[in-house]
């Protein structure tokens, strides 16, 4: 173990922008899914309340009854959870609850010019349901998210630094949020993994603190995934599924190293932020509505 | 009987598991070659049968192609020595299983009947050169006889065959009717059916202890002869549920000696809180105290926030996974269960077990049999248990702890704690409070109804023994209970959908019904409309059965049906199984027979008082004799290294303490990593405030002076939340006694000692108890190899947890020193308090004296530092704690990756100054900027010790003692649990 005695620059060096400014606001709704064990709708729904977007957490089987329309919505959020308790693999089953029951619904949805964003568990059903990478608008399974390389669940802050871009992180040089898997072993074939580059399709990617590549490096990626991989949208460019939590972190008080950087801006006579970095994540997705 | 039954077997194409359980097992000492993991779904219908097709397709549904394949009906194929399947046994909660039987029912739009179902198990493919033994300890690793089946074969078997289908289908032939029980015994045949249960009247096997004394028994015996009548087994087991030691707390509601008349519970903890809150005027915090499954104390002008902490140590002794489980989504059900529901917001836990490289050889049986588990299993299983809990209910686990003794091998404790927050209001209607009315419905929903967890109150009140029965072993089903928190803390609560509801805990229905009954005087319950897991179940059972999961509302009948649809809608099982009355008895229908019938009153208050007598048992220990050492370096890393000092961060990362959004200082703090004692963190995301929790816990001193135990305790749990800045007034205790053989007086008296404390101190300090809960039994009765009796008594152990409110995150403080040139302080005076401290048991010591603790006088610097914090002058601040000021400044330092140097005065050893473990102590870092501010706030309380600066920790006196760079600090600490 190497110690390391800290720069001025920690993980979360960039706190985030002034947020005297109002973030735009759109009349546009999103829908986030609840049900089986999904658990963090409720602060998904205050992210993007602070971004500037309402939004209705209905069951699936609301959904699947029939007492909600995905038609009503432009954005579908698939957010974490441990649905069906991580059985039969992470996010397995409820990809199938949706395929079996929500198919057409879902792929009219896709059709039209709407946005699907999915965050851990949420990743883990859209990688499921093959809507991740979905190349060729194919909606197979070709990446899966494996259990972690240590084998239990992890929950730790990861940085995280965008791989290319495109609708979502535009204007992000860094995020620093949670994870909290047992299961975000990105993989893929070597096929897959050469495609998803050639075409941008890597959203974000573990980093170290100062945003050299982890290069699979145990904490910094904490998981084991191929490329250190933590993000990647789809084909085209409307689907993202990520595995950190920025949902978790979206005050500057949120961040693990928020004592010492304000410890710091104190002593640099700078004012705190309110908000964290992670907040323009879902600001970018609220701007594609407005 | 089910006709069809296929197998179908899930294995990765490259494991990304392998690695990690390779590793583990390795690291047990077994010598595993080359390991393999297949997961196999046994599918077994009658009504109807797949096609090797639909079975494809069903094997498609269950994997990932990308990384996965399945095999349908045939053996995997692989090269191994030895084949081990590991699969429950019938009646064992199956959660993979019941996934993947919705997974196919959705499919293929049908519905399994009674009887069909999917079981999962899995399957361990083991190459190396194994001894039989290890064979056997491996298996022993892998699964737990208690819960597991384990069937092995040698490469050459499976070759041929492959692993047999097994479908641990439950079979029961019991007659399902009640019993009426003779209890016209002598004393002697009577005691045996209070101590062994009642006998079957086919077999004359006894059921299980009713845990009923000769005094209960009798008052028993003259109620019915009374109504004339013999009691229904139904009856007596009701009673032996309610009267249990377990529900009613005998021990603690029993008059004691000729002063405490009221009972401790009264004296010493119900009548602290009541004076607190006379005291604190309109400053009082409390909204529900001790009446209801938590306490509940005010958060802001729109929420509450409660707490309670539970222990669940004898069913974690035989099952620590299951057990643990159990434990943490158990007071989960206490939280929806407060009020109209609570909605469970944070988690925390804390494990008193044997050193994990200690393997005591002891057995509950004669002749070797029965074995307890090891320290490690037992920890590894507990760890796993609330963090599968936690993390699958969406509930962060931001706090807690871990201490290891060998008092604690017999049986461990396992503590787990819940706060919940919850509107005071919702449309006018306060949430907080409820009431059953005559009429209402009686509701339960959740899980199903199994044999599981029968005598599970009453075993918890007896020592473990070789008549423990093994139904006392569940194993809890998350997700079940979150969509039943959900549909009721989401949804229903807010509808105005029910009364009031409570919780399915110990004794089960006939617990929570009974108890719900109080308010509104009666009940009729119709047992056969309860649904079960399985048929076959006597009607005791179901009245008395721990199944997990279920809750117990009272419904008018005008909202029943907006209720049961949405539960339908969110499938959740819900079943009217009774109604509320006002007839004064609690009347239990069978079929048409009644099988209870018996008075509220004497129910809940028949219980023959018990006066308790106490003998005092000062111990003298002596103190070490050795000398100072010169140096204290290597001192310092070994005591870095103890398990109950250094890093226990695998248990931290493991349990998901981030989700739900509110994170503000977690269980780890600092670039170094070091673990904090005390988390925060906002319920309410729009808040500025945030709600604190600390514990504090020294089994050591209880010994030596219980009194003091529960000083310290109780300061160690405050001072933890006052570090991070939460001011005193915000903040309320609870109590969780676990003692040891409390039938002797002895113990007794310690229990006496240790409730005057919880008393003089919470009083001191204006912290008000809000909940509580005993333990009284925590005894290991048993045999070593040679058949010699051996008895393991946990040391009298006090876990004091804090609740607080901050009133502002912004402000609050980490653990972590900042920057060089801060400042070093230390607050509080250090004597020379060494008696039960860790640097005792490092020289192999006990010692005489244990910390003391002016209460007055730390409150006004706990009143300063508090003051010093909200002025955001304090850069970081630490409590001191188990290890002394060495430990304290260790951690201080190596969470900022940054050194110190310290000067300590030499008016003490300087290792007694180092180590002692005073009470009411902080060590606080200042910048140069606020030295002045900080000095005049905190006067003659704070004394400088030095600097941060430089990458060593330097300590010294007139000469340097201690000279140690922070990494290396880092090491030792992080250590003893690397592999873990």
């Amino acid at each position: 173990m190497k110690t390391t005695i800290r720069s001025d620059k920690g993980p979360s060096g960039r706190t985030g922008k002034d947020d005297s400014s109002h973030p735009p606001q759109t009349d546009e709704k999103a829908i986030i899914m609840s049900g089986y064990g999904i658990n963090s709708e409720m602060e998904t729904q205050v992210a993007f309340r602070r971004a500037g977007m309402d939004s209705d957490i209905v069951h699936i089987n609301d959904l699947i009854a029939g007492r909600r329309k995905l038609s009503q919505y432009r954005l579908l959020v698939f957010p974490g959870g441990f649905s069906y308790g991580d059985d039969t693999g992470a996010g397995n089953a409820y990809a199938n609850r949706v395929r079996n029951n929500l198919w057409d619904d879902l792929e009219r949805f896709l059709d039209n010019d709407n946005l699907v964003l999915g965050i851990c568990n949420g990743f883990q059903i859209l990688a499921n349901l093959g809507l991740l990478p979905a190349f060729d608008k194919k909606y197979e399974r070709e990446i899966a998210l494996m259990p972690n390389r240590k084998g239990v669940l992890e929950c730790r802050f990861a940085t995280l630094k965008p791989a290319s871009d495109n609708l979502f992180t535009r204007g992000i040089d860094r995020m620093y949020c949670p994870i909290a898997h047992g299961e975000g072993n990105f993989f893929c074939s070597p096929e897959t993994l050469v495609r998803l580059k050639t075409k941008n399709m890597i959203a974000f990617q573990y980093c170290r603190d100062d945003l050299s590549p982890a290069n699979g490096e145990y904490p910094y990626n904490p998981n084991g995934s191929t490329e250190d991989i933590a993000g990647i949208t789809s084909e085209d460019g409307k689907v993202l599924g990520l595995m950190p939590h920025p949902e978790r972190a979206m005050n500057f008080t949120n961040l693990y190293d928020w004592p010492y950087q304000k410890e710091r801006m104190k002593r640099q006579g700078k004012k705190l932020p309110q908000e964290s970095l992670n907040m323009q994540f879902f600001k970018n997705i609220v701007g594609y509505f407005c | 009987m089910n006709s069809f039954i296929h197998r179908i077997e899930v294995h990765y194409n490259q494991d990304p598991r392998l690695k990690s359980r390779t590793d583990r097992i390795r690291s047990l000492g077994i010598p595993v070659g080359k390991l393999h993991l297949i997961d196999i779904y046994t599918i077994a219908t009658s009504s109807r049968d797949f096609t090797y097709d639909e079975l494809c397709r069903i094997g498609a549904q269950l994997i990932n192609p990308v990384v996965q394949e399945y095999t349908v009906d045939a053996a995997t194929e692989a090269v191994f020595d030895y084949a081990i399947e590991v699969g429950f046994l019938p009646g064992v909660t199956d959660n993979v299983g019941t996934t993947a039987k919705q997974t196919i029912e959705d499919y293929y739009s049908v519905r399994f009947l009674e009887g069909e179902s999917v079981y999962s198990s899995q399957l361990f493919f083991v190459g190396g050169n194994i001894s039989e033994d290890s064979l056997q300890k491996l298996a022993a690793t892998l699964a737990n006889p208690l819960v597991n089946r384990v069937h092995i074969r040698t490469y050459e078997e499976y070759k041929n065959k492959g692993m047999d289908p097994i479908v641990p289908h439950v079979r029961l032939h019991e007659l399902p009717t009640a019993e009426s029980v003779d209890l016209d015994l002598d004393d002697k045949d009577l005691a045996s059916l209070g101590k062994e249960g009642i006998p079957d009247p086919q077999t004359g096997q006894r059921r299980g202890p009713l845990a009923l004394d000769l005094p209960q028994l009798h008052a028993i015996r003259d109620y019915f002869s009374k109504k004339g009548r013999k009691p229904t087994d139904v009856e007596l087991e009701s009673l032996a549920q309610t009267w249990s030691e377990h529900c009613k707390h005998t021990i603690f509601a029993s008059a004691m000696d000729d002063d405490i008349k009221k009972g401790l519970y009264k004296t010493f903890i119900q009548d602290a809180t009541n004076k607190i809150r006379r005291e604190k005027g309109d400053k009082d915090i409390c909204v529900t105290v001790f009446t209801d499954n938590s306490g509940a104390i005010i958060f802001d002008d729109n929420y509450l926030v409660t707490h309670k902490v539970e222990t669940h140590n004898s069913p974690s002794a035989l099952d620590p996974f299951g057990g643990a489980l159990t434990g943490i989504v158990g007071v989960n059900r206490d939280t929806i269960g407060f009020g109209l529901g609570a909605k469970p917001c944070l988690n925390c836990y804390g494990y008193c077990v044997g050193d994990p490289d200690s393997d005591p050889v002891l057995f509950r049986g004669k002749n070797k049999t029965n074995p307890i588990l090891s320290p490690r299993q037992i920890l590894d299983g507990v760890v796993r248990g609330v963090g599968v809990g936690g993390n699958c209910s969406g509930i962060p686990t931001p706090q807690g702890w871990c201490y290891f003794h060998d008092r604690y091998s017999g049986k461990p404790l396992v503590f787990a704690g819940t706060v919940g927050v919850m509107p005071l209001s919702h449309n006018g209607r306060k949430l907080f409070e409820k009431l059953a009315k005559p009429g209402d419905l009686i509701v339960m929903a959740g899980g199903r109804v199994g044999k599981d967890g029968i005598h599970g109150a009453t075993f918890s009140s007896e020592a473990l023994d070789p008549a423990s029965p093994v139904t006392a072993v569940q194993i809890g089903d998350p997700i079940t209970q979150k969509k039943l928190s959900d549909v009721i803390v989401k949804e229903a609560r807010d509808l105005g959908l029910y009364h009031s509801i409570t919780d399915n805990g110990a004794g089960g229905i006939s617990c929570s019904v009974a108890e719900m009954a109080k308010e509104c005087n009666g009940c009729h319950v119709f047992l056969a409309k309860v649904p079960l897991k399985y048929p076959g179940m006597a009607p005791w059972e179901i009245w008395i059965s721990e199944s997990q999961e279920r809750m117990t509302l009272a419904i008018p009948h005008e909202t029943l049906g907006e209720f049961m649809d949405l539960c339908r809608r969110r499938e959740v099982e819900a079943t009217v199984i009774g109604k509320f009355t006002d007839s004064g008895r609690c009347v239990v229908e069978y079929h048409g027979d009644i099988v209870m019938d018996v008075d509220l009153d004497f129910l809940h208050d028949g219980l023959p008082e018990k006066h308790l007598k106490t003998t005092g048992t000062q111990k003298m220990y002596p103190e070490p004799e050795t000398e100072c050492p010169a140096q204290l370096d290597q001192t310092i890393l070994s005591m870095l290294q103890r398990k109950n000092i250094c890093s226990k961060e695998f248990i931290s990362t493991q349990y998901d303490h981030t989700v739900q959004g509110g994170h503000v200082l977690g269980p780890v703090q600092g670039t170094g990593r070091v673990q904090a004692t005390a988390s925060l963190t906002k319920v309410v995301l729009d808040s500025e405030k945030g709600v604190g929790l600390s514990q504090g816990i020294f089994p050591l001193y209880s010994e030596i002076d219980p009194y003091l135990m529960a000083a310290a305790a109780i300061d160690t749990a405050i001072r933890g939340l006052v570090a991070i800045g939460i001011s005193l007034d915000k903040i309320a205790l609870l109590d969780n006694f676990c003692w040891c053989s409390s039938d002797k007086p002895e113990r007794l008296w310690q229990l006496k000692q240790a409730a005057q404390g919880c008393y003089d101190f919470a009083t001191a300090f204006g912290t008000p108890f809000i909940s509580g809960k005993d333990s009284m039994f925590n005894d290991f009765s048993g045999f070593d190899s040679d058949n010699n009796p051996v008895m393991i008594s946990v040391p009298p152990t006090l876990l004091i947890s804090s609740i607080g409110i901050h009133d502002d995150v912004a402000k609050a403080v980490s653990i972590d020193a900042k920057f060089e040139g801060d400042f070093v302080y230390i607050i509080g005076e250090t004597f020379p308090e060494l008696g039960g401290s860790e640097y005792f048991a490092f020289l192999n010591s006990t010692g005489k004296n244990v910390p003391k603790l002016d209460a007055i006088k730390a409150k006004s610097k706990y009143q300063n530092l508090t003051a010093a914090i909200s002025k955001e002058i304090v850069a970081s601040a630490y409590p001191v704690n188990h290890g002394g000021l060495a430990i304290a400044l260790a951690k201080v330092a190596i969470a900022g990756r940054i050194g110190m140097e310290i000067v300590i005065p030499s008016s003490l050893r300087p290792d007694y100054f180092l180590f002692s473990e005073s009470l009411g102590r902080f060590v606080v870092t200042v910048s140069k900027d606020h030295k002045k501010e900080f000095e005049k706030i905190m006067g003659s309380d704070a004394m400088l010790l030095g600097t941060v600066c430089g990458t060593a920790l330097r300590i010294s006196t007139q000469k340097i003692i201690c000279d140690l760079p922070v990494e290396d600090l880092e090491i030792a600490y992080k250590s003893p649990f690397l592999g873990y």
